[in-house]
């Protein structure tokens, strides 16, 4: 059975179609990146797995269990087998590190102080951050270290399934490619099912073993990542080689 | 509604009264202080016009019981609280901390909102019991220092006046400002978009929505009360 199956789904913001019947699925282990220019729908597609949007249509299974209009308890499980690692890091500035690392199984309560530092530790540890920072706010930290703290909240509560919003953008070629090889190491040896969506190539032809390419709001590509700069297909080829010239405007 | 069922955060809870209530009091105390003096003394002036100086003590003590206690610090608290709300709910917003939030399994409304709701409910009338007292005592300071008004005299008429329904009148409407001040803080911090220019027109939003709230309300209320 398939990891993540997406049907038909579309999503409308005022008179603005953001995905016009995406169709997409991910096989358990699978690490899949959506590529596609800002503003082209990415973000709204994990948004919608995650039950943070509401399509207005379509379908998206993860386990085979429908994720459109569920709530309450149901979503609070299925949310439960995800990680996401978010653009911004999107740590909360108000807690310290730890607090940040442990904020899912704790869900935001001071329990267990120093057994969660403990499990901050490791998990920090996991990409490649040690204790000394455990104290610290957010703000404290470089961009490319909140990027590792937010990754080590995300697996920290051993997620089946993680969703990467631009894991490079903002870090120097050096950061960007420590995260992609944090991404690709946690997610191999984990085994971890991952969606990646990104407009860096370089990550997407590290990270992803599938690439699919979004365009007002459809899937018009998708194919091995070595096929990535030999798709055949001139959206993609325009995409991938950074050209103002081509059928994208 | 999410807010009343399960799970709850005390130790937020906590930490939302001392924000609201705690840090507020320096600048409740100041208002009171000046608003009771200030009432006084414009009594006085009025009241010496028609030779109804003694007047002074209830009418300070009714004017900071009923009105100007609970809608001064419900202004107050307004422009530092409800604002501060949504300049920091509206952060959360639009750096995708909120979204974070639920991903990680934990119900924003229930974390954020909910223990501010309740600990303005609950510090609102508390501020408003103290700003009272103030108040009262800052009208009794220009009363008896400066207009000459005898001490013992003037506390005694301002107890004559004072009734217990004032004090529920001034409680009711503190709690109901208290609930105004975090919802709207609330609600405008948690439906910003546009960077830092929504987060700057949520907070005013918020501030200006809120300041409607308390003199429509107030207003209300007193109708209700004496209408």
């Amino acid at each position: 059975m398939s990891k993540i199956v997406l049907e038909d789904v579309a999503k409308t913001f005022s008179e603005n179609k953001v995905l016009d019947g995406v169709t997409l699925t991910v096989e358990p282990g699978e690490s899949v990146a959506i590529i596609g220019q800002s503003g082209s729908g990415k973000s709204v597609t994990l948004q919608c797995i995650l039950g943070l949007i509401r399509p207005d249509r379509g379908s998206i299974r993860v386990d085979g269990t429908e994720m459109v209009g569920i709530r309450g308890r149901e979503l609070d499980l299925m949310r439960a087998k995800f990680g996401m690692l978010f653009q911004g890091s999107a740590l909360f500035d108000s807690l310290p590190v730890w607090r940040n690392v442990t904020f899912a199984l704790t869900q935001g309560r001071v329990t267990s102080a120093r057994r969660m530092r403990k499990v901050a530790e490791e998990n920090l540890e996991r990409v490649g951050l040690d204790r000394t920072i455990l104290e610290l706010k957010p703000s404290e930290l470089s961009g490319g270290m909140q990027k590792r703290v937010a990754l080590a909240r995300a697996i920290a509560p051993r997620p089946e399934i993680i969703f990467f919003d631009e894991p490079t953008t903002g870090l120097d070629p050096i950061r960007a490619d420590v995260i992609n090889d944090l991404i690709v190491s946690l997610t191999e040896d984990a085994g971890i099912t991952a969606l990646t969506i990104t407009h860096d190539m370089a990550s997407a032809r590290k990270i992803a073993h599938r690439v699919a390419m979004l365009y007002q709001g459809k899937i018009i590509w998708r194919g091995p990542r070595d096929r990535l700069y030999d798709s055949g297909n001139p959206y993609v080829d325009q995409f991938v080689q950074g050209r103002a010239e081509g059928p994208i405007r | 509604m999410r807010g009343l069922t399960p799970p709850y955060y005390p130790a937020r809870l906590l930490e939302q009264m001392a924000l609201i209530g705690w840090f507020s009091l320096p600048v409740v105390g100041l208002t009171a202080i000046f608003t009771g003096a200030a009432l006084a003394q414009q009594t006085f002036t009025a009241g010496s016009r028609f030779n109804a100086t003694s007047t002074v003590p209830a009418i300070v003590v009714l004017g900071i019981v009923r009105e100007l206690g609970p809608v001064l610090v419900g202004l107050m608290v307004a422009g530092r609280v409800s604002s501060a709300m949504a300049a920091e709910l509206g952060t959360m917003r639009v750096t995708e901390q909120l979204d974070a939030m639920a991903t990680l399994r934990t119900d924003p409304y229930r974390y954020l909102i909910a223990p501010r709701i309740f600990a303005a409910l609950i510090t609102m009338p508390i501020l408003v019991l103290i700003a009272n007292v103030i108040g009262i005592f800052g009208g009794y300071l220009l009363s008896v220092y400066k207009l000459d008004f005898n001490a013992v005299g003037y506390l005694k008429t301002s107890r004559h006046f004072l009734q217990g329904t004032d004090l529920l009148m001034a409680l009711i409407k503190s709690a109901v400002f208290g609930f105004f001040i975090a919802l709207m803080g609330c609600y405008h911090g948690f439906k910003t978009s546009g960077g830092a220019a929504g987060v700057g027109r949520s907070t005013t939003n918020a501030v200006v929505s809120t300041f409607i709230l308390i003199l429509l309300s107030n207003l209300i209320i007193t109708v209700i009360a004496f209408g």
